[in-house]
């Protein structure tokens, strides 16, 4: 079976002829629990989401803060193990037909075997890969691998980026572009950085790309800010922080999950 | 020795990495794209300093002036009396100000940051010893700082935390996964990520992404290259081995790297056994690891089979890591260095050994050269002669010691 790339483009184009952004939420899998983490998606979806990228836990995630680290480490206690995470985009996927993708730190996939985590990855109805860690420079073999199994790579850039390396990450990305809309570590911020709106200037010259903005993003007047000059909004910590703070009760933050999404789907139909 | 003493020596064999950063098939830079261009920033500066004849100039003034260098080769003959009678020599890095190698490669990086134009470092430690090696040199350029310290060594390194403390930097107590060097690095990155434009990532051995490796190598090159003449002068030979401990890897490689064409130096690197490979409780990264990805390079790690990165062991906080240096894991599998696993017993016996036979008290992680240096000079014979590098001093280590060994008054010994 083929991965669902072309489920990512659709949504993404709907969004563009509802003359809105796209929302996408992040969630890892296995947090709170396997079950726990696949209805989270659900709820995620069924609140107004429209893509939703699946975060594989890691022992280092050197690049998220202190939410998605504890969100990591309840999964990783719990035993969480790749295999977990793809049925999370199977059922995920099998359950609402939308587009899922896997965000992952790159050490994972190297180990586990590139060919066999796309193959397994397409099989499981994902529609991509996002791997933050992944320079473009190290990327030619996944990358080749993706394609043949028709999953997207979804690069991010990040404000330092200069022109001439986004063209090159841009070139070679699929699906969409992942732009960081700041310099640091995921997690909920009061405001959104404002360099986010002139990287995606610049981003947009280089590619015909959709751009999507993430990092700090946490409630519908700033998915409305941002939904003003991107393509598509990403949120994770904010996800992750309503589960947390249900505090196990698993109920109020399936609950919480639906209702943040809904509030940030009205938010990217805004445009600030 | 010339007029003016040279000890800033990159690497003149062009044994330098591939431009992309690798070793063979180790090395390169798998870092986020917010890294990428402060990472290459520092390439670009380190390449542009080496062709500076004022860059090489200030820091064999601070070597010889501040440092101290050259380092002191001291034989100990009653220490080798245990090693089956073979002569041993220490390259003295624990006589270099602040008591360890670690200031080699700190003051490089440190001119580094003001060619920059960065005000603020940062940096992670394990055994403190790097991290007060960057506080010094951040008091002494004026320089902004941050050290990363995982929680269970800055109790296990008190004495260090102190005197970063006093030198002026912030310590950060880090908390999360293992609570020790590994994590405090990562916690470095996030900083790092968030604070590029002014911050320089001082990065504390030959592991991380490109250029780090042979960056930092360059800067601890000086140790080979002063202890091959030293000994040469002394003996009038070449050692049949050189010995250092392993943790990421950078005392072990400023020694190897001068004997590399001497294909009769053996390489002997001594990683921490812990409690024994065989428990699990180690950080044994190149005897018991296999090749991945941590912390911005491909080299061997310490990992289950999906990739995530186990937690490590070793009573010596300067060693206690899952990760090492790329050029080692190229010199592993080339065959040209080899890498004994060296129990905390074993440590902890050598270092009670070399101090009361000599005189010296090493650091824990220098122990574990020590131990390592034992067991060879008893399989090579009393005709052997080997280099060993006392990486650092033990004051630090002495409340370990001290419960280690029973040597409190009272009764909170541990052991
Ligand atoms: C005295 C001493 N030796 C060795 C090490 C290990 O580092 P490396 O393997 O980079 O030399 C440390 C690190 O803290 C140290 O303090």
């Amino acid at each position: 079976m083929s991965g669902t790339i072309e489920l990512l483009q659709e949504a993404l184009a709907h969004a563009k002829a509802e003359n809105r952004a796209a929302l996408i939420a992040y969630l890892p899998a296995g947090f709170p629990t396997v079950d726990g983490g696949i209805e989270a998606v659900k709820a995620a979806f069924d609140g107004g989401a429209d893509i939703v990228e699946v975060g594989l836990p890691h022992s280092d995630p050197v690049l998220d803060g202190p939410v998605i680290q504890t969100a990591d480490d309840i999964a990783l206690k719990n035993g969480v193990r790749i295999a977990d995470v793809l049925r999370t985009v199977r059922e995920a996927h099998a359950a609402t037909g939308k587009p899922v993708l896997v965000m992952t730190y790159w050490n994972p996939v190297d180990r586990y075997g590139v060919e066999r985590f796309a193959a397994e990855l397409a099989e499981a109805g994902g529609a991509g890969c996002i791997l933050p860690d992944l320079p473009v420079e190290e990327s030619e073999g996944w990358r080749k691998a993706a394609e043949q199994h028709g999953l997207a790579t979804v690069f991010v850039v990040a404000p330092s980026s200069r022109d001439e390396r986004l063209a090159r990450i841009t070139a070679a990305g699929s699906g969409f572009v992942y732009a960081a809309s700041l310099m640091g570590v995921t997690g909920t911020r009061a405001s959104v950085g404002e360099q986010a709106g002139e990287l995606v200037r610049r981003t947009r010259a280089t590619t015909e790309l959709p751009v999507c903005v993430g990092l700090g993003v946490s409630n519908a007047v700033q998915a409305a800010e941002v939904a003003a000059f991107a393509d598509g909004v990403i949120v994770g910590s904010a996800f992750v922080k309503r589960i947390l703070d249900a505090e196990g009760d698993e109920a109020a933050g399936l609950a919480a999950v639906r209702a943040l999404a809904a509030e940030l789907a009205e938010g990217v139909r805004k445009r600030g | 020795m010339p007029e003016k003493p040279e000890f800033f020596l990159p690497d003149p064999e062009g044994l330098t990495p591939s431009a992309e950063g690798y070793f063979g098939a180790f090395g390169g830079k798998f870092i986020p794209e917010a890294l990428v261009a402060a990472v290459d920033e520092v390439a670009a500066e380190y390449e542009k300093a080496k062709a500076d004849p004022a860059f090489a100039a200030e820091l064999n003034e601070l070597m010889a002036n501040y440092t101290g260098r050259p380092s002191a080769l001291t034989e100990v003959p009653r220490f080798a009396a245990e090693a089956g009678g073979a002569r041993i020599f220490l390259k003295r890095e624990d006589l270099n100000h602040t008591g360890s190698h670690k200031i080699n490669n700190v003051l490089g990086q440190a001119l580094l940051t003001r060619r920059m134009g960065k005000t603020r470092v940062i940096a992670e430690t394990g055994a403190g010893q790097h991290g007060v090696a960057t506080a010094t040199a951040c008091a002494l350029f004026g320089l902004e700082c941050t050290i990363y310290m995982g929680e269970v060594d800055t109790k296990r390194q008190a004495l260090n935390v102190a005197r970063m403390r006093i030198l002026g930097a912030e310590v950060v107590s880090v908390t999360s996964g293992s609570r020790t060097l590994k994590d405090a690095i990562n916690e470095a990155f996030r900083d790092w990520v968030a604070n590029v434009d002014r911050t320089h990532y001082l990065f504390g051995t030959v592991a991380g992404p490109h250029p780090f490796p042979a960056l930092v190598r360059d800067f601890h090159r000086v140790i080979g290259v002063e202890a091959r003449r030293q000994l040469l002068e002394r003996t009038g030979r070449l050692p049949d081995a050189a010995v250092a401990c392993v943790g990421g890897g950078s005392n072990a490689m400023g020694l190897f790297h001068a004997f590399l064409p001497d294909a009769g130096v053996r390489l002997v690197g001594c990683e921490p056994a812990g409690h024994g490979v065989e428990t699990g409780e180690h950080a044994a990264t190149l005897t018991a690891g296999e090749p991945g990805i941590l912390h911005g390079s491909r080299s061997y790690v310490l990992q289950d089979d999906e990739g995530q990165i186990t937690e490590p062991y070793s009573i010596s906080a300067g060693l206690d890591y899952p990760g090492v240096g790329p050029e080692h894991a190229y010199l592993k599998d080339t065959g040209r260095a080899e890498y004994r696993a060296v129990t905390d017993d074993a440590a902890m016996q050598a270092l009670r050994l070399l101090s009361r036979t000599e005189g010296i008290i090493p650091a824990i992680e220098s122990a574990h050269a020590l131990a390592g240096a034992l067991e060879l000079g008893r399989e090579l014979g009393p005709e052997a002669l080997l280099l060993v590098n006392l990486s650092g001093r033990g004051d630090k280590d002495m409340d370990t010691a001290a419960r280690y060994f029973g040597l409190y008054d009272s009764e909170e010994a541990g052991k």
